[in-house]
């Protein structure tokens, strides 16, 4: 089964402005993929329609054979706990320790607190983060956030990882440190989807790419194709 | 590459979120424990703002209180006051002493009735001419003006004026009974004020009470604007609406408690600043009123109405406010 299954999906906003338009794929279970094309194409729109922050005004977009547009209001908190999501602005809180940013997802899902430290734990110390727990990530540099951000994604242990331009702000070794822990995540079964439109950083890894074009699905190319 | 990686993710998904009921359970009342900290924390660390919001409640709800507690005073007093209040009973002429005393204990065996005596009319003649001086008028007299009395002293559970008008219209009822006088006129009135008081402690219990509500729901709308990013951030990692909606709720009842002690101590204050003059004023009187404080009970219901008024008005805020913030 597809992890993740886009049915001809259109989105378009009041106005008429058409994100997307009638796209097809599928993404199996410990997939690695990215999404390229330029800012508007709707590589956003496409993964906001997973996380059902934004809904589809056509089609179906379906995550572990589950129609996300016959979720109610109630379940969308279950279904964003199964999917760890990156951000490019990190979506960090300054208010509180690199610790407790990467706890929020557990303390959520109401995690007992010895399980929750563990697991923090891990999740930072996979990123290489593990003896800044206690600073405020105000205080580390832009790709060290980025990491923080990774930790808390996959904190929760989630079968599916979306990244929304991990790279934008970095140089191109923090970009190739960043990807790498993506694949790192993947080696042990988990589905990837990264948008970016960082095509050099793509060429070079060499995994299936998804395009899009004014909301259009452009092309394919699958993995191991260059 | 990709074939060898999806035969290992079904082993993932399986060890994924392993949360048992009882351990979510704990964790539930954790973070209430630690929202409520927190929160609390979070309006301790600016001061200023909070101190200030915590004495506009407890001045509002002080208010209210403040009539009522007036007000049970008052209705304390009346009740010294009511026990002075006798219904006079004027037999007709020519009643003999002997039914007159007859009546008079028929009328003690009621059972609205505490004490009933008979006054013959030479002992009212008598007590008159003593009272006033005027013995050589008296003596003037043919014949004797006045009509025998029997005097009345109802019980405590129907000294309300409703009670003491049915009373006087069961006494109007015996043959003998000539007129009955009562001096309702002033205890009719004192009533009514009393009456209108209490509706007006319960207007303004209700227009503070929503001026509260308001006050808590300004407050906290301003603080879900200041944590707008963090609502954002909880909703996008699977915060349920509730998970977003703790910390504000527990910002309400901090408020709401806040107010409501500050009330209690405003009242207590001023009860013990007033007691000394009013119970000297009263004791003029020959009166052995006290002046009644804030009893454990209404203390608890004080504070407790601002912890209610406190959630509620947080309740409202956030149900208005949190819908518009998605991510």
């Amino acid at each position: 089964m597809a992890h993740v299954r886009f049915d001809n999906v259109s989105k378009s906003y009041p106005g008429g402005h058409h994100a997307l338009s009638g796209v097809n794929f599928e993404i199996n279970q410990g997939e690695i993929a990215f999404l390229t094309g330029h800012s508007g194409a709707g590589k956003s729109t496409l993964l906001k329609l997973i996380m059902l922050m934004e809904k589809a005004t056509q089609g179906q977009v379906l995550v572990d054979g589950v129609n996300l547009s016959r979720l109610g209001n109630s379940q969308i908190p279950y279904h964003r706990r199964r999917v760890g999501v990156v951000f490019q602005n990190h979506q960090l809180l300054f208010d509180r320790s690199v610790f407790e940013n990467v706890a929020l997802p557990l303390r959520i899902s109401g995690y007992s607190s010895r399980d929750l430290e563990r697991r923090v734990r891990a999740a930072l110390d996979k990123v290489g983060l593990l003896k800044k727990e206690k600073q405020s990530p105000i205080e580390l540099s832009g790709g060290e956030q980025q990491r923080i951000g990774i930790a808390r994604a996959v904190v929760n242990k989630p079968s599916l990882i979306l990244a929304d331009e991990p790279t934008g702000n970095l140089d191109p070794t923090l970009s190739a440190e960043i990807m790498r822990l993506f694949e790192q995540f993947n080696d042990v079964g988990v589905s990837v989807l990264i948008a970016s439109h960082d095509l050099p950083l793509i060429d070079r890894l060499d995994h299936r790419v998804i395009g899009l074009k004014d909301g259009r699905l452009l092309n394919e190319r699958p993995a191991g194709g260059l | 590459m990709s074939t060898s990686r999806s035969s290992a993710s079904s082993k993932s998904g399986a060890r994924q979120s392993k949360v048992t009921v009882n351990s979510q359970w704990k964790a539930y009342l954790q973070h209430h424990r630690v929202t409520a900290k927190d929160s609390l924390i979070r309006l301790l660390k600016s001061p200023g703002s909070s101190i200030m919001t915590w004495l506009v409640l407890g001045i509002a709800l002080s208010l209210p209180m403040t009539l009522f507690v007036s007000l049970e005073n008052v209705k304390q007093l009346s009740r010294v006051w009511d026990q002075s209040s006798q219904i006079s009973v004027y037999l007709k002429k020519g009643v003999v002493p002997r039914l007159a005393q007859g009546l008079s204990d028929e009328i003690q065996a009621l059972p609205q009735v505490t004490s009933a005596y008979y006054i013959s009319p030479e002992l009212a003649l008598k007590e008159f001419s003593a009272a006033t001086g005027l013995s050589d008028v008296v003596e003037g007299l043919e014949s004797n003006p006045l009509p025998g009395v029997i005097s009345v002293v109802p019980s405590l559970a129907s000294q309300d004026a409703k009670a003491m008008e049915k009373l006087q219209d069961q006494l109007m009822h015996f043959v003998q009974v000539e007129s009955v006088q009562l001096d309702l006129l002033w205890v009719k009135r004192l009533y009514q004020f009393m009456e209108l008081g209490q509706r007006m402690v319960w207007a303004l219990a209700l227009l503070l009470g929503l001026a509260v509500l308001l006050i808590i729901g300004n407050t906290i709308r301003l603080s879900i604007e200041n944590r707008r990013d963090e609502i954002l951030v909880v909703k996008l990692v699977g915060g349920t609406d509730a998970f977003v909606r703790r910390p504000f709720l527990y910002t309400g009842i901090w408020f709401g408690l806040g107010g409501g002690l500050i009330a209690w101590f405003l009242l207590s204050l001023g009860l013990y600043w007033l007691s000394g003059p009013v119970e000297q004023l009263i004791g003029l009187y020959g009166s052995e009123f006290v002046l009644s404080g804030l009893g454990v009970k209404d203390s608890l219901l004080l504070i407790c109405d601002g912890v209610v008024l406190g959630w509620l008005g947080a309740w409202l805020a956030v149900s208005r406010h949190l819908a518009r913030i998605n991510p």
